[in-house]
């Protein structure tokens, strides 16, 4: 039996609005073994940052976590009071974002930042976090550690900015990372080499939930990708499997549109439509809308999801039939 | 008349910034972009793609050198003179969100080119243009009294695509008009560019960080580094055969959307870019090259024919 650092049960996440409920995380269940880097895939929208920010335990009102089970190396969290939770972040579980610039302290110089990570979370000296955040720094190869200690953010490059933030996120050596789009403000030559830094903390022992809307970082690093639609789960796999024979007609949409252009076809393939309103979801399959596979079935009843062979389940009345 | 629509000759622009340092933000690029023809210009952030992209439409000005349009010279010209030609030159931008006003309607928006350049007159004609320019970009007429919070990124790029059709231009910029867009909506609006070009006889120049884009819908490319062409040649020679270690490094980094490649061994590009205030001598990108020799570091490599490609590297042909 494979340990699970990682386990979420029937998550949702409802915010309350003047127009009507939404349900952003509408019922999710989602797994992350030990030692592995597992893949949330989706278009905007799609609930895939609310999820990881629910398993932080980072909702902000009018949203909150209306129920589910949010399961940390063997402990439910989801149950903790908000101090509780607060001590887990950082050391247990941390979470790096899309923009660098944005989650740093401008005015802070970047290795104090990353030390007081340190400080917070363990009994030791000024003295000693500096050296452990030199450690870290090391570690995420930032070049020439001790002088960029004293660099403001401004200072460094968005690669570099993003180096800080994983170090300031690992320093503490967590179980758990969640990456939100770690690599979508940088460029590719930068993207590359962030990712293997995601490879080299998955061997250390650090397990890595990696949120992204591109086909191809997911498939150089993930072990295990779920697809996230609407709310909703829509596919899970393997990676392997989910590439080599992806099942939901919006999976198989999102990888014609990546080939499409990639084997640069006369005309690009397109998903119709647009990604729905929360607050107007179609009745039965929240997809229904935008598929051309769809039939009268697929308006009325919502599917549920389907184990087709071990490990890979779908969400799609035709795909199970 | 010039076979190029648009031609730059040693075009450079610094920008100052403090400590009397000046950024070269572009250094002595010379291109040429046929009639017709769609040029993709890619390089990492910082290499100058846009302000190339600015300084060929005239929104800025040159610190040295010349931008010819159909052969005739728009960078001496007084304002009045190039103002006829301001039509015929047209950007869509790369946030959807930002370009548009929030406080006008779909009709104003795309109106006020129209307006401006006296393209109709009267009222109705001018809905009636606007109604055809929907239709061009795929939007529906009921969309006319709506205003841009009412769309999404997709549509939103659909109106700024409108806005920039509205005046019948020869030449458009599209500066990253699909990156903040997603995978499934990026590739209806590039389906709807190329359908424009050929419907309406467009010249492009495609700005874009995403290499796959860029290959979809250029001719030829343009590779950039630091303020300095690299490689420039037709889009399936340069990514079939990049000759230029820097395009090699950009083309192996894109992740592929194929998990059997995992676990094979990357180059990657080692240290941090060089700074654009204070750039290498001789060649811009010898302090990362991999095949650097000293003849790098003192001589900085002109562009030169190789294959069906021009390379500014001085050991291309042995790489």
């Amino acid at each position: 039996m494979e340990r699970m650092t990682l386990e979420v049960r029937h998550l949702f996440v409802r915010f309350r609005t003047e127009k009507g409920v939404i349900t952003p995380v509408n019922d999710v269940s989602l797994q992350v073994p030990e030692g592995s880097i597992v893949g949330i895939v989706g278009e905007s929208a799609c609930g895939k940052s609310m999820t990881a920010r629910a398993v932080m335990g980072l909702v902000r009102a009018p949203g909150e976590v209306t129920g589910g089970e949010i399961i940390l190396c063997g402990r439910d969290i989801a149950s903790l009071p908000e101090k509780a939770r607060r001590q887990l972040r950082g050391s247990e579980i941390s979470m790096i974002f899309q923009e660098p610039m944005t989650s740093l302290n401008p005015v802070m110089k970047v290795g104090k930042q990353v030390a007081e990570a340190v400080l917070l979370h363990s009994r030791c000296t000024w003295r000693e976090a500096r050296e452990r955040t030199l450690a870290a720094f090391r570690d995420v190869e930032i070049p020439e550690p001790e002088a960029r200690f004293d660099c403001y953010p401004h200072q460094l490059s968005g690669g570099l900015r993003q180096r800080v933030m994983i170090a300031m996120a690992t320093v503490c050596k967590p179980r758990l990372l969640i990456a939100d789009e770690p690599t979508t403000a940088l460029d590719v030559t930068v993207e590359a080499q962030i990712l293997k830094l995601l490879e080299k903390l998955r061997d250390a022992s650090t397990s890595v939930l990696l949120i992204s809307h591109n086909l191809g970082v997911i498939a150089r690093v993930c072990d295990r990708v779920y697809v996230m639609y609407a709310g909703q789960i829509v596919e899970q796999a393997e990676t392997e499997v989910l590439f080599k024979r992806p099942l939901h007609p919006y999976t198989q949409g999102l990888f014609w549109s990546v080939s499409s252009l990639r084997e640069g076809c006369e005309t690009l393939k397109t998903i119709p439509g647009v990604v729905p309103n929360l607050r107007h979801l179609p009745e039965g399959c929240s997809f229904s809308l935008r598929c051309d596979r769809c039939v009268a079935a697929c308006e009325k009843e919502a599917p549920g999801l389907v184990e087709i062979e071990p490990g890979h389940a779908v969400r799609c009345l035709l795909a199970t039939r | 008349m010039s076979e190029f629509l648009l031609q730059a000759r040693e075009l450079t622009k610094d920008f100052p910034v403090s400590g009397n340092r000046r950024v070269h933000a572009v250094s002595g690029v010379s291109l040429e972009i046929r009639d017709g023809e769609t040029l993709g210009l890619v390089g990492e952030s910082g290499c100058g793609k846009s302000t190339l992209g600015r300084l060929l439409l005239r929104l800025i000005h040159p610190t040295s050198g010349e931008v010819l349009f159909r052969g005739q010279s728009i960078t001496g010209m007084s304002e009045k003179a190039f103002h006829p030609l301001r039509r015929q030159m047209q950007l869509v931008f790369q946030d959807p969100y930002a370009s548009l006003d929030p406080r006008m309607s779909v009709r104003d928006l795309i109106a006020e080119p129209i307006i401006n350049w006296r393209l109709c007159d009267g009222r109705e004609a001018v809905t009636q243009k606007v109604v055809e320019l929907l239709e061009a970009v795929g939007l529906q007429e009921e969309f006319l009294y709506r205003y841009p919070h009412q769309f999404s990124g997709g549509q939103r790029q659909r109106i700024g695509i409108a806005r920039a059709i509205a005046v019948d231009p020869a030449f458009i910029v599209c500066d990253e008009p699909v990156s903040a867009l997603d995978v499934s909506v990026q590739n209806q609006i590039l389906n709807l560019l190329k359908a424009l070009k050929s419907s309406r006889g467009l010249t492009y120049l495609f700005i874009s960080h995403d290499l796959s884009v860029v290959r979809y819908l250029s001719d030829r490319i343009c590779v950039m580094f630091l303020g300095k062409v690299c490689e420039i040649g037709p889009t399936e020679a340069v990514y079939r055969h990049p000759r230029h270690p820097y395009t090699r490094f950009l083309l192996d980094a894109v992740p592929l959307p194929d998990p059997s490649l995992r676990g094979k061994e990357l180059r990657l590009l080692e240290g941090e870019p060089p700074s654009p205030t204070n750039p290498p001598p001789g060649c811009c990108f010898h302090t990362r090259c991999p095949h650097a020799q000293p003849r790098c570091a003192r001589e900085a490599p002109p562009l030169r024919d190789i294959g069906e490609a021009q390379v500014a590297c001085h050991f291309a042909e042995g790489l």
